[in-house]
């Protein structure tokens, strides 16, 4: 027995991919949604991206060091949340609101709950939501040197005609980040390739609110089939209503975010039809035009439940009696 | 006179009803939207607990042991009523800001618990300090918790707002200095750009509007009690003795040799007191174990 057999303990066969290289593969996903915003809403917008980012990476380093833990920043997740608030953001805010929503996000979201993989909301949408409480003035102004006036979907509440080639591209006001859908998609396209996000959460996401749209919405099935519109589907209206807002930037950068999203696959599918029939909602009865953000929020909070109900049982627990 | 003043302290900082034990948060969290409401509220529950615990003590042998939550009740009702009256009479301001939460004083956790943990188990006098420690307590507890919500989310204290409250002018004015150490007689281009870069930054500061909704009570209440965790803990690794700050209480009333104790909530029956020997044995062996282990460590 010259020849030692070791037996290490398991994981034997080791992926390559790790967290910082699917942080990098968001980061460069977003890069053509960020050029954009900057092209479309001025240095401004850079400074505030620059900002935000920067921000959030340092937080997360001071934080780790007062709390004498090794910094986490090598990651990337912190410079990945920084840069999805960062597109979240208005063009035109004040840089103070910005820094006080990255600190939010990193410390009292995120790190306050144990840190990446810990945290229960996502962070970036977390702070949007704490900074549109807490500065609706400002969070809610869209007008630019570019666009005044009043963004597509409320536009599209009020039943005002809007113009849906625009919307595709991204020629309208807006958050910096989601309003070409586009460079949106052209970033998912890269994540779907490389394998990082699937089309399980989008998908459904989409569907769903297309469906519900198609109910619901104007010229839907039930203002038909009550009388209340003549026409039944305008798609010009759908088409509007898929690429306005943060809808196309929710389903697949926040959506699918690994941490907040359920695990198991059953779990994906109703967390994406939960997701869609909550933005619906929002947007056709709620007060604002927009609820891409407040609905993702809700549904990370049912997650836990969601894998609670779904979760396969191992072999040989449970089950029925012969 | 040794006991009242212990329980004092006691209310104020050891067993503090809001930031150690947890109790009363409903009004906590709902009230606290500006010092004034939470000094408000703190007080009013103050009276109402000095003088329900100095009327439970003193009918403690009249009231039947079955009946001594609805004899309670009554005892804090009819507080509260005369209190509540008073209030409408006298701050009527005050009393339409707190609105339902003057009258859910009757249900207040921390008054119950002080007239079953305390009132009901001993003298009046203890009984009356008892209820105002806890009272102060309280309302300290309350009047921070609203201050703080109110300079972030209101940017003003006690009702008082003023530029030099928040930073409106103070960065301005940092930067004009900077300004004029700079370039003195023409402000160069970058100094310049810097400067209506802050005065527009900073002259449309406008306070963090959700502290003073109901998630900020949440945020603000976490972040004292952490704080005062911490320092705690901090007392604790240097070797402190921490007894006189901390709530004497681990909390495990079933595994707890101490008898005596006046916040008792379980008796200890005859399985409880065999079984507290070993009990006792194994806390301290492990103790022991642990101590070695830190010295190991050192």
């Amino acid at each position: 027995m010259k020849e030692k057999l070791e037996v290490s303990s398991n994981p034997h066969v080791r992926s390559k991919v790790t967290t910082s290289s699917i942080m990098f593969a968001v980061v460069i996903a977003l890069l053509p949604a960020s050029i954009f915003g900057i092209v479309q809403f001025g240095w401004y917008a850079a400074l505030l991206i620059v900002v935000t980012v920067g921000t959030a990476v340092l937080t997360e380093h001071l934080f780790c060091k007062i709390c004498k833990k090794p910094s986490t920043i090598k990651d990337g997740s912190a410079m990945v949340t920084g840069l999805i608030l960062a597109l979240n953001l208005p063009p035109h805010l004040p840089v103070y609101i910005a820094i006080l929503g990255a600190v939010f996000a990193i410390v009292v979201v995120k790190l306050l709950f144990g840190g990446l993989g810990q945290n229960f909301m996502n962070p970036a949408l977390g702070a949007r939501c704490f900074l549109v409480i807490s500065f609706a003035k400002y969070m809610t102004n869209f007008e630019c040197d570019a666009f005044t006036g009043p963004t597509p979907l409320a536009l599209l509440r009020e039943g005002e005609p809007v113009n849906v080639f625009n919307m595709v591209i991204g020629r309208t006001g807006g958050t910096i980040g989601e309003t070409s859908v586009i460079a949106l998609v052209l970033g998912a396209c890269f994540l779907i390739f490389l394998g990082v996000i699937d089309l399980k959460i989008p998908g459904t996401y989409l569907l769903s609110f297309v469906i519900f749209v198609a109910i619901f919405g104007r010229s839907g099935l039930i203002p038909y089939l009550t009388g209340e519109s003549s026409t039944f589907l305008d798609f010009q209206y759908l088409a509007a209503q898929l690429s306005g807002g943060g809808l196309m930037f929710g389903a697949f950068f926040m959506a699918t975010d690994y941490t907040t999203r359920p695990i198991t696959k059953k779990g994906q599918y109703i967390y994406g039809i939960f997701l869609g029939v909550m933005t619906g909602i929002f947007r056709l009865f709620g007060p604002g035009a927009e609820g891409v953000s407040y609905a993702i929020i809700i549904g990370n909070l049912i997650v836990p439940l969601i894998e609670k109900a779904t979760m396969p049982k191992a072999f040989g627990k449970g089950g029925e009696r012969a | 006179m040794k006991t009242c003043l212990e329980r004092l302290y006691n209310g104020l900082i050891k067993e503090n009803p809001t930031f150690v034990l947890t109790l009363g948060m409903c009004p906590t969290l709902a009230v606290t939207t500006s010092a004034f409401n939470g000094l408000g509220m703190g007080l009013s529950t103050m009276v109402v607990l000095a003088l329900s615990n100095l009327l439970i003590s003193a009918l403690r042998k009249v009231i039947p042991d079955k009946v001594r939550i609805p004899a309670y009740i009554v005892i804090v009702a009819s507080l509260v009523t005369v209190v509540g009256l008073l209030m409408e009479a006298y701050v009527p301001g005050l009393y339409a800001s707190l609105g339902i939460y003057i009258d859910l004083i009757v249900v207040n956790c921390i008054i119950l618990g002080r007239a079953e943990a305390y009132a009901s188990k001993n003298k009046m006098l203890p009984s009356l300090f008892d209820g105002i420690g806890m009272g102060l307590g309280f309302t300290v507890a309350l009047t921070l918790i609203g201050m703080v919500r109110e300079f972030f989310g209101n940017a003003s204290i006690f009702g008082f707002t003023g530029p030099e409250v928040y930073g409106t002018t103070i960065p301005v004015l940092l930067v004009e200095i900077v300004n004029k150490i700079f370039n003195p007689d023409s402000a160069s281009a970058f100094v310049r750009g810097l400067n209506s870069f802050f005065a527009g930054e900073f002259s449309s500061y406008s306070p963090i509007g959700i502290l003073i909704m109901a998630p900020g009570a949440f945020f603000v209440l976490a972040i004292l009690t952490a704080i005062q965790n911490a320092i705690k803990m901090k007392g604790e690794a240097k070797g402190k003795d921490m007894s006189k700050i901390q709530s004497g209480c681990s909390s495990d009333c079933l595994n707890c040799s101490d008898s005596g104790c006046s916040h008792r909530l379980i008796q200890p029956d005859k399985v409880v007191k065999k079984a507290k020997e070993p009990v006792k044995e194994v806390k301290e062996a492990e103790t022991v174990a642990t101590e070695e282990a830190g010295k190991e460590e050192k």
